[in-house]
């Protein structure tokens, strides 16, 4: 190496140094600014009580309404984009394996909807409301958060499902197996970990994001009871509260925050656990 | 020769793209005997070998042309029943592949796809089968454990263990033993004397010396093409062309 070559790498090393403590250092405070602020905001009743009158200026109650309704709205598109998404991304990996320039253009395709911002499904929600006839509701919701994290599901199971390789699609057809066979069968237990992960992904998307359920689901005190009547999300919440003047209700909404972040860092180390134990049966190659 | 011939290949090309991997093959693979296809690394045996159950199917930019008789049928016609065709045969890839399951599981889940639904017959079977491919001793305690968690060299004759229970006609075995130690290698090479009497085998290897050992029919290729194929004693002691003799002297390659 010559003396410019180390010095070059120095200066990347630094570089990547710097970068990566940077962005560590930068979710620290968030964390601990939503921790600091939430914490002592954090109660019993904010947990297990939904809003009394006069909630949002300072009145007594809780966000129950808002817990309930995100987890039955992200678990309700969680598991609708799930059952969608597999198989199509079964489909492309495994049917579509001789059409290669159609897998490109489908990846293509849904790479370009992912980056679609949620508040435009939430406007093409909203229009698919008017046209079924249907009223803010959880079902509505669901349904248009369903349709905001297919992408994200497909794709990610898409990528994991490409890293099969090609050696055990050949054992799997060699034995006889057909292509459903190949697919249910072999190619999603040599992913499931990385499936697993997908889902946890999409999950966190449907229940952090606000734009997409501000029309399709409405909001509302109550908790929720059918899926043809609004629902209450987190985010909403958090934005309910942080746009009320008393400081008290600002401070529940970090509260709220940290219920949120909570959510999503169980459902992440529950599914980890899943990953691992189903982790074994992988074949690495 | 008098004998049946199981596999018959009349003008056989592959085409990658421009490039040709296999070039006007024409070879007569004789019924329960072993078949060893000889020739140096890249010359296009693996690929054979997969043309033989189709897997080339998997590969949109390879384009097959000619004939392939197995029993008579032309299994490259493309109304073939191709996923009874290719249970008819018995795969071992080069690398061994075993599937994301346990080690029984390996073996019951041919043994499901055969059609064979009884707890106890599969049990049977697996045992049977783990034995066949001498495995058993090794496993006998670990049955539920992950396959991946065995040796190369074991799942090697985990992958032959299932190969064997969907109770192929053909064996097709890619270097079936490049990752043994001579003990295993010995009595898989056993093995396989023993099995053709019920089996046709196709085996690529690159032991000269193996091949002597086992083979009845022997087929050489060189750069896509078939050099030269024959009895055993044939090739082996009085080579006709010049490039069989060079790769059994061992001096090119
Ligand atoms: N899908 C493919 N696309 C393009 N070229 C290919 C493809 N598969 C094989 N080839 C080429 O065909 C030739 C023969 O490959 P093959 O794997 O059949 O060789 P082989 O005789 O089995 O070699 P080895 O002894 O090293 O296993 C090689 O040049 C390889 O690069
Ligand atoms: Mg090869």
């Amino acid at each position: 190496m010559t003396l410019g070559q180390k010095i070059e790498e120095k200066i990347f090393k630094v570089l990547m140094i710097i970068a990566t403590y940077f962005i560590l250092a930068v979710l620290a405070v968030i964390i601990y600014s939503i921790f600091e602020k939430g914490v002592k905001a954090l109660s019993w009743e904010i947990l297990t009580q939904i809003p009394k009158g006069g909630y949002y200026y300072g009145k007594g109650g809780g966000i129950l309404n808002a817990i309930l309704g995100s987890l039955c709205l992200a678990f309700g598109a969680t598991l609708l984009a799930f059952l969608i998404g597999l198989p199509v991304a079964l489909y492309i990996n495994v049917f579509l394996i001789r059409w290669k320039k159609v897998v490109a253009f489908i990846r293509f395709l849904l790479d370009l909807i992912w980056g679609i911002p949620s508040i435009v499904y939430g406007a093409f929600g909203f229009t698919m409301m008017i046209y079924l006839g249907l009223q803010t509701s959880l079902l509505a919701g669901i349904i248009t958060v369903t349709l905001f994290i297919l992408p994200i599901m497909i794709r990610s199971m898409d990528e994991i499902l490409r890293t099969v390789p090609y050696g055990l699609m050949e054992a799997s057809y060699s034995l006889g197996s057909n292509k459903s066979e190949t697919a249910f069968k072999i190619f999603t237990r040599q992913t499931i970990s990385g499936i697993i992960t997908a889902i946890l992904l999409s999950f966190g998307r449907a229940i952090g994001d606000a734009a997409s359920v501000l029309f399709t689901a409405g909001y509302t005190d109550h908790l929720p009871n059918s899926l043809l009547e609004p629902v209450a999300t987190l985010p909403l919440s958090i934005f309910f509260q942080l746009s009320s003047p008393v400081p008290a209700v600002q401070d529940r909404a970090y509260a709220s925050a940290l219920v949120l972040t909570m959510i999503i860092l169980i459902v992440s180390l529950f599914s980890r656990g899943l990953g691992k134990r189903y982790h074994k049966t992988k074949i690495n190659f | 020769m008098t004998d049946n011939k199981k596999i018959q290949i009349s003008d056989l090309n592959v085409f990658a793209g421009k490039f040709q991997i296999l070039k006007n093959i024409n070879i007569e693979l004789p019924e329960n005997k072993i078949t060893v296809i000889l020739g140096p690394s890249g010359c296009g045996k693996t690929t054979l070998l997969k043309c033989m159950n189709r897997l080339t199917d998997l590969y949109p930019e390879l384009k097959v042309t000619g004939d392939i008789r197995i029993s008579g049928n032309n299994i490259l016609a493309a109304r073939e029943d191709i996923y009874k065709l290719r249970q008819n045969m018995g795969l071992l890839s080069q690398r061994p592949y075993p599937l994301p399951m346990t080690i029984y599981n390996n073996i019951a889940y041919g043994l499901k796809l055969r059609g064979v639904k009884k707890r106890r017959e599969i049990h049977k079977l697996v045992v049977h089968y783990l034995q066949q491919a001498n495995l058993w001793e090794e496993v006998r305690t670990r049955l539920r454990e992950p396959a991946s968690r065995l040796s190369i060299g074991q799942q090697q004759r985990l992958c032959l263990a299932r190969g064997l229970a969907v109770s192929p006609g053909i064996i097709l075995a890619d270097e079936p033993t490049s990752a043994l130690d001579p003990i295993s290698s010995q009595y898989i090479e056993q093995k396989f004397l023993e099995l053709k009497n019920d089996y046709t085998i196709v085996l690529v290897t690159h032991v000269l010396r193996q091949a002597r050992r086992i083979a009845d029919y022997v087929v050489f290729m060189y750069l896509g093409e078939v050099i030269e194929q024959g009895d055993v004693h044939e090739v082996f002691e009085n080579p006709k062309m010049e490039k069989t003799k060079l790769y059994l002297g061992g001096t090119f390659n």
